[in-house]
């Protein structure tokens, strides 16, 4: 199992207490200190371990005046969400992949109603090919939805986004998906500390709705905007949003202050001093890199990494100052845009290049698609690749190209020269393939 | 097996329009109808934008004035895409006086249940939940989440507006839509009488077979009857379902001023039979009055105009034949020509 | 700026800033059509009206309506052949209204309670000289009293009321409530004088110092028809039973009595003359049931009683016990034909019962009162060529001869003659009477008949008919307070509100508003036309066809709408 390969670090944080623990449990765990009021669940590999352990906290009364709801889709989940919300009371689900594509049309009715709800994405493949193992298709698939998007390095990092999650979504009115990598995180048994329910209490006041379903005070929400205020809507929208940018870092500082750990952060560089080559992920995959990163640094290389974790509003600045002094970015997505190239890229490419520009090349790398480990050699390879100048614009990483041969998609000595996407791109643009 | 009783006028002092009127100015205050309180809720209020005698926003009225009346005022509504929202909630003016919320087309039933466990959650349970939607709400887009509803038996009194088609997109077939009933994608063609036959889904037979409390059928033509129901439902906790007949001039292509005919006549033909079930069984039909063909309620429709051009042109008396059957076998099944 | 969301969120009923009346091409409006009943009513009683009013148990308001109109309910109550009834709108549905049962009732209770009409108008000083006690009389010297006027009714016979007391046997008119209505009556300050006939109107005008004059003296000589009698043959005048009936005179009629004539004046006598003692009553009528002029009420309560009829027979001639009778067929016109064959009818008496006509040689000599074909001349307004002298009853010519036509013609004469009298005095003091806005009564179809309760009319309960032939105690009862109520309650009230609230109920836009009643009991709606869209499911679902959509008039300027906003408020009701 991939997780094998996974450092339980955040880079210099001490060692943490707590116990050995699922990482869905410990999620679960998070969440119901969070006293959510209203958890409809539906099943879907691999998050159905934190609704489980939720049903189970909550008959048993670990988690009080919570009404935990098994319902018949993720749409109906979400659409649980949407009205327990609006009723004011703090909502919680979870779901994976094909799942949060089924919810999508109610997450972005949640969003355009301002609904503080917390959403746990257990990042799955989307289908077809119908499959259950990790990439991160299914979150950056819905990444307009307007909801913010955390994602988690480790286990105790997605415990600790929920408290930040819960308290920030309300304070903003902006629903929260936290992200995390599904079986490499959500079934991984590891160390984790489960923040203490009263450290938990004092982070997250209860939840104060702005606006809540009244007979004593009607008001009609949900109304239908036409264009002369949908732009203005949709305006206020990306302020608010944006607000996650400074009360994000804030929030995370005095939560840090209270567990003890350091403050989580929108984006995190490791060893950037004198970096000139930096990979730029997200998730579970940080772990290892940063390891690839030691070895490297070690080997007299100059590179180093950046951690996003806040994908969702996308943290331009902060990006900018973390590689103002990168001259290559090698960005490593688990997802992509078929018939483009990466998703974090173009962004990433865009937030560079506003005045004073910061004239790295970049370079993207699709990895651990479909659940495929993204192992520490290949990483190494791909570092020494990068400080080379062998790495292409866009590449897939780990690509079988036997296995392709072997399907009739040619054959790896046949392959012309350049990078393997280009070699790729220029077999699928010849006539068709014999079989 | 429950013994079916027949909803009737008894017991309303004999006053020329009976029980049969909205109002009666005799009766004691709290027999009278809500529609005829002058101080009545008014949920909806004027200013709306729904066509000339809609009969939704008609419908809605009386449901969610009598739930308003049943609740004493503590109720809240979440509503389904549709005529219903487009016409009432244009920004920046809502028609809304009760606590309001549109979330999507497919959704009304599960974000019901969603208010409905945040109030339980809350201890407001004395705050109850109504949901609405349209036929394409409730019995296609939103079937799997009403299915849902009725399943975990969720504290939400349901309510679909059923006017036979998607009117709010311009009169699109539903499941809801009868057969031979001409609709901009069931059009009238040589060989293609309207609607076809032996389709369409019955809602409340549904509902019912989830054995939740109470399941309705009611029309605006029978206000009274509807308000009973109303009332009826708001005793129950748990999944309700109230189905009503709101017929819709534009869809129907019937002038604005037959709204409540029509749908007097869909009763009164046994072509849209009004009952109570409760636990999933019938427990009370309301007999038919004055029993009419189906003949004339098809043809004060123009959606139905087809049926009854002269034979060249198309007109077909074996479809019209074939949709009396349908009648007489709702007037057989549920008792609808019996006696008091 | 609002505290919640911008724009997805919403205050509650802000609609209302949206006017939807804009939309509307065609307009409600309350109208007040002109019942069948009403519309019907010889003596013009707003039928609807007072039964509206008595739907809710107010009974002496209703009364008080219906006094308006007519003196005599209590009377009309039992002998109007209630044209009313023929003309409801009800009985296309179940059966009419009981109108006529639901006036006794009422008329009764106003005796039994002692209602009582206040004097209306400050005395005049005018003097009206009425002639004749009958019910055109009556209702000339009623009306006139409420206005005002010094009132003499002056009546050749020993007793007050005319026919309803000479014409009308007491089983059909108890005579305690004639004379409670008159008394009524005569308590408004109306001098009655009994044997006192006029004949010379000239004198008596001068000699009483009248204004002015109304001549009701009714029709009460028996029609002669040619019957060739032998000289002991018995024959007598249907007038002379009844008379002799009512003043309880001896008068031998003998076992077998013989009626000759159809209408219901011959029905009468024969029901008389059984309670008189005979076994057999015959009725010769030379024409079929279905063309016989008696009501067939009459005929089926005289049927009842034993009284039968010879039909297609003509008396050829009478003599001693026997009468000879000659059958008729009816020829293509439906004129009867005589067919030369003859029967034997044994008869003790014959009386004749052909039509009565009025005894008008009095007013020979009386300048400018015409007289022709036995009757008074008078014109529209039931003016003689004489001013202030007007006429009405039998004794002028009508469509139909009736009690309720004279009460209508009394009424009417007497606002004629107030209006003279005014006009005499150089005042303007004739009250318009409020009228229908509509000619033509409201049709059956235009009724949501849908709304109306089935419910079929309470029967009057009859004494055995087996029983009462041989008293003239009062063959049909009235309605006890619950029938009357009930049926009271099933007028249609045919184009006019009665508060039924549809309206209100159905409007999709919440236009209408409900005022409550006004201070007649009538039921108020205003329609509120800034929202009010026209879709016309108000006038469809109104009952009573008591809405009319119209055209929409040209729209103002749109600064004119708010500055009328109150003016939009069309508030209505009667």
């Amino acid at each position: 199992m991939a997780a094998t390969e996974l450092s339980p670090h955040r880079g210099a944080a001490p060692e943490p207490a707590g116990r050995a623990v699922e990482g869905s449990r410990a999620v679960a765990e998070t969440v119901a200190r969070c006293r959510p009021q209203v958890v409809p669940a539906y099943p879907i590999s691999p998050q159905t371990h934190i609704v489980e352990a939720l049903s189970a906290l909550t008959r048993t009364g670990e988690l009080e005046s919570c009404q935990f709801v098994n319902v018949e889709s993720e749409f109906g989940a979400m659409s649980l969400c949407i009205g327990a919300s609006a009723a004011g009371s703090r909502t919680y689900t979870a779901t994976s992949s094909q799942g949060l594509l089924f919810m999508s049309e109610a997450l972005f009715n949640a969003a355009g109603l301002g609904l503080p709800i917390v959403l746990t994405v257990a990042n799955r493949a989307v289908g077809a090919p119908i499959n259950i193992w990790n990439d991160q298709s299914d979150s950056f698939s819905q990444r307009d939805s307007g909801w913010i998007q955390l994602y988690a390095r480790d286990n105790q990092d997605a415990c600790d986004l929920h408290p930040l999650a819960f308290r920030l979504a309300e304070e903003l009115s902006v629903p929260v998906m936290v992200c995390m990598d599904g079986f490499v995180l959500t079934h991984a048994v590891e160390r984790i500390a489960v923040p203490e329910q009263r450290i938990v209490d004092a982070f997250l006041p209860p939840y104060a709705p702005r606006q809540v379903l009244d007979p004593g005070a009607p008001l009609s929400i949900g109304a239908m905007v036409g264009p002369e205020a949908f732009t203005e809507v949709r305006f206020i929208a990306h302020g608010r949003m944006q607000q996650a940018l400074v009360r994000f870092p804030e929030l995370a500082q005095r939560y840090g202050k209270l567990v003890g750990r350091p403050a989580v952060e929108l984006a995190r560089g490791y060893r950037l001093e004198g970096a000139r080559t930096v990979f730029v992920a997200l998730g579970s995959v940080l772990g290892t890199l940063e390891d690839v990163v030691d070895e490297a640094r070690a080997d007299g290389m100059p590179v180093g990494a950046v951690e996003l974790t806040c994908f969702r509003p996308f943290p331009a600045e902060r990006l900018r100052t973390l590689l103002a002094g990168a001259e290559n970015v090698v960005v490593i997505e688990r997802a992509f845009s078929t018939g483009a190239a990466g998703i974090v890229t173009p962004e990433l490419i865009a937030a560079l290049a506003e005045p004073p520009a910061v004239s790295a090349r970049s370079f993207t790398v699709i990895a651990g698609l479909g659940g495929r480990p993204i192992t520490k050699k290949a990483l190494r390879m791909l570092v020494h690749d990068a400080v080379a100048g062998r790495v292409a614009r866009f590449s897939f990483l780990g690509l079988d190209r036997d296995l392709l041969a072997r399907a009739g998609y040619g054959r790896a000595s046949d392959d012309p020269p350049g990078s393997t996407a280009e070699r790729l791109l220029s077999r699928l643009r010849a006539p068709e393939s014999p079989r | 097996m429950t013994e079916i009783t027949h909803r009737t006028a008894s017991g309303v002092k004999f006053y020329q329009v009976g029980s049969l009127a909205v109002g009666n100015r005799l009766l004691p205050r709290e027999q009278r109808a809500a529609q005829a309180d002058p101080q009545r809720a008014n949920t909806m209020i004027s200013g709306h934008r729904a066509c000339q005698g809609c009969g939704e926003v008609l419908g809605a009225r009386y449901v969610l004035d009598a739930a308003m009346r049943a609740t004493e005022g503590k109720l809240v509504v979440v509503n389904a895409t549709g005529c219903l929202e487009v016409v009432s909630t244009p920004f920046p003016e809502s028609a809304w006086r009760v606590p309001w919320l549109h979330s999507l087309f497919g959704n009304a039933p599960a974000v019901a249940s969603g208010v409905a466990a945040a109030l339980k959650a809350q201890g407001h349970e004395e705050i109850r939940v109504l949901g609405q939607a349209g036929d394409g709400g409730t019995v296609d887009i939103g079937m799997g989440v009403l299915s849902g509803m009725c399943e975990r038996n969720d504290d939400v009194l349901f309510v679909c507006y059923d006017n036979e088609a998607y009117m709010n997109t311009g009169v699109q077939r539903s499941g809801a839509t009868p057969a031979a009933a001409r609709t901009a994608t069931t059009p009238v063609a040589p060989g293609h009488p309207g609607n076809r036959f032996g389709q369409g889904k019955d809602v409340p037979a549904i509902a019912m077979a989830h054995r939740i409390p109470y399941v309705a059928t009611a029309s605006v033509a029978d206000l009274r009857d509807l308000e009973a129901k109303v009332e009826r439902a708001m005793q129950f906790t748990g999944a309700r379902y109230l189905h009503v007949l709101v017929p819709c001039p534009l869809g129907w292509a019937a002038p604005s001023s037959q709204t409540i005919r029509l749908a007097r006549l869909a009763t009164q033909c046994g072509l849209f039979p009004l009952f109570e079930a409760e636990h999933g069984e019938l427990v009370s039909v309301t007999p038919i009055r004055q029993q009419v063909p189906v003949d004339e309620y098809l043809r004060a429709q123009g959606r139905f105009a087809h049926l009854f051009a002269d034979q060249a042109a198309g007109g077909r008396p074996d479809l019209v034949a074939r949709i009396q059957a349908e009648a007489d076998r709702n007037i057989r099944v549920y008792g609808l020509g019996g006696q008091p | 700026m609002s505290a919640h969301p911008f724009a997805t969120t919403l205050d509650p009923g802000s609609s209302r800033a949206n006017h939807t009346g804009a939309w509307r091409v065609e307009r409600p409006v309350y109208a007040h059509g002109l019942p069948p009943c009403a519309a019907a009513c010889p003596a013009g009683e707003a039928v609807r009206d007072w039964l509206y009013t008595a739907e809710d148990g107010s009974y002496e308001t209703a009364w008080r309506r219906l006094m308006r109109d007519n003196p005599l309910p209590a009377v009309m109550g039992r002998v109007c052949y209630h044209p009313c009834e023929t003309a409801c709108n009800r009985g296309q549905l179940d059966q009419v209204v009981g109108i006529n049962a639901v006036e006794r009732f009422l008329g009764d209770e106003a005796i039994r309670r002692g209602w009582t009409v206040p004097r209306g108008a400050e005395p005049t000083g005018r003097r009206v000289l009425v002639v004749g006690s009958g019910p055109a009389g009556l209702s000339a010297a009623y009306q006139l009293a409420l206005r005002g006027h010094a009132v003499t009714v002056r009546e050749a016979a020993a007793k007050l009321g005319g026919m309803l007391r000479y014409g009308i046997p007491r089983y059909r008119l108890p005579r305690e409530v004639l004379d409670a209505e008159i008394a009524r009556i005569a308590a408004l300050g109306v001098r009655f004088e009994t044997q006192s006939c006029v004949d010379d109107l000239d004198a008596a005008l001068r000699e009483g110092g009248f204004d002015a004059a109304f001549l009701g003296v009714g029709a009460q000589a028996g029609k002669n028809a040619y019957v060739p009698a032998g000289d002991s043959a018995h024959v007598l005048d249907a007038l002379t039973v009844l008379a002799a009936a009512e003043d309880r005179w001896p008068l031998r009629l003998g076992r077998r009595v013989a009626i000759y004539g159809g209408g219901n004046t011959a029905m009468d006598a024969a029901r008389t003359a059984r309670r008189l003692g005979a076994t057999d009553a015959v009725v010769v009528y030379r024409r079929t049931r279905e063309r016989m002029p008696a009501h067939e009420s009459e005929l089926e309560e005289a049927l009842a009683e034993g009284v039968s009829v010879r039909w297609l027979s003509t008396i050829a001639h009478a003599d001693r016990g026997l009468i000879a009778v000659e059958r008729m067929e009816l020829d293509e016109s439906g004129f009867p034909q005589p067919t030369g064959r003859f029967e034997t009818l044994e008869a003790d008496t014959l009386v004749l019962a052909l039509g009565q006509s009025a005894d008008l040689g009095w007013l020979a000599g009386a300048a400018g009162v015409g007289v022709g074909d036995g009757v008074i001349d008078v014109d529209a307004d039931l003016a003689t060529g004489r001013p202030g002298v007007y006429a009405g009853g039998d004794a002028v010519a009508g469509p139909e001869r009736t009690a309720t036509g004279a009460i209508g013609q009394g009424a009417a004469a007497a606002r004629r003659i107030d209006r003279y009298l005014s006009a005499v005095a150089g005042e303007q003091r004739d009250v318009p009477r409020q009228q229908p806005s509509a000619e033509t009564p409201v049709p059956f179809g235009r009724l949501n008949t849908w709304y109306y309760s089935d419910a079929p009319a309470m029967l009057r309960p009859q004494l055995d008919a087996a029983r009462r032939v041989d008293t003239f105690a009062e063959v049909v009862q009235g309605l006890t307070e619950h029938n009357a109520l009930y049926e009271a309650r099933r007028c249609l009230s045919c184009g006019n509100c009665f508060g039924c609230d549809n309206c209100y109920g159905v409007c999709p836009d919440n236009a209408i508003t409900k005022l409550g009643f006004d201070a007649d009991g009538q039921p108020r709606y205003a329609i509120d036309l800034e929202y009010c869209k026209g879709c016309g499911l108000c006038a469809a679902e109104c009952p009573a066809a008591a809405i009319e959509m119209v055209p929409e008039p040209a729209r103002d300027e749109p600064a004119d709408r708010t500055e009328h906003r109150d003016a939009a408020l069309q508030d209505v009701g009667p």
